[in-house]
């Protein structure tokens, strides 16, 4: 059977992957893509330890559905925001919004 | 080598490789197709920890939902996409840097944790157990989860409705 720490060194690996997305894109839907990385790795984690740990139990699987909720959340509102954005400025350049600078 | 640990680097392999793509490949809408090989590669994975509920709802909500979501914002947003432009900033390489350290220390720090060195799969479900049934009853049940369950419901609801507040144009400006 498969050890936990394989699951946990792809869920950190994924983590990973999608911060250095969120730090070097430059475009702002790319890096809500890196966010949702993110949040999945965070999932895989949650799924892992339920597994592993307490099977008997719902409490993990719970968890996970409601970070699944939180994620929709924050990608309506996320896109909202860069679909408003690029209305007004026409861009969604993450560099060149920098209309709050002084 | 047994055929579950063979299965798990398939499907981990591909959802590591496809996670690097959506990060670096030029075209967004690219991106958008890497990020759902990605949540299929972790569905996957889902599955192989018996979590089937669990793998079915990331297929249904997010490759269903989001990466739809994400799709249409990349072809509403295409004008300035700038897809023959470098999709990385100047300084990717210090972004590289701080990835690579994060997962360094989340990797230590992991090490230090007892339970890592365990060479032992899951521990086996009972027979006959029915995970999802289980899980059915205590999102709904008030001596369970039905508050969490809620208020995750009422956060979409007021999460969709600022999303059409803040995208809706104003007409009368």
């Amino acid at each position: 059977m498969i050890p936990i720490s394989w699951y946990l060194i792809v869920a950190a690996a994924l983590f990973s992957i999608g911060l250095f997305g969120v730090l070097a894109r430059k475009n702002a839907v790319a890096i809500l893509l890196g966010v949702e990385l993110m949040l999945n790795a965070v999932n895989i984690n949650l799924v892992t330890f339920w597994r592993y740990n307490a099977p008997e139990t719902v409490t993990g699987q719970v968890f996970a559905i409601i970070v699944f909720a939180v994620a929709a959340a924050e990608v309506a509102v996320g896109l909202a925001l860069i679909i408003s954005i690029y209305r007004n400025r026409k861009t969604v350049v993450a560099d060149e919004l920098d209309m709050m600078k002084w | 080598m047994t055929t579950m640990k063979v299965l798990f680097l398939i499907f981990a392999a591909a959802t590591l490789g496809s996670a690097f793509m959506v990060v670096t490949t030029k075209k967004m809408i690219h991106a958008a197709f890497w990020l759902i090989a990605t949540l299929f590669g972790v569905a996957a994975l889902y599955a192989l920890l018996n979590a089937g509920f669990i793998a079915m709802v990331q297929i249904v909500v997010y490759v269903g939902a989001i990466a739809i979501l994400f799709i249409f914002a990349v072809m509403l947003t295409r004008k300035d996409l700038r897809d023959s432009a470098k999709p990385l900033n100047a300084n990717w390489s210090s972004a590289a840097l701080l990835a690579v350290l994060s997962f360094g220390g989340l990797y230590l720090l992991l090490s230090q944790w007892a339970g890592f060195s365990s060479t032992e799969g899951a521990p086996v479900l009972a027979s006959g157990m029915d995970t999802i049934g289980q899980l059915g009853e205590a999102l709904v049940s008030p001596n369970a989860y039905l508050l969490p369950f809620e208020v995750a419901s009422v956060l979409l609801l007021a999460a969709l409705i600022g999303a059409v507040y803040v995208a809706n144009e104003a007409k009368n400006k």
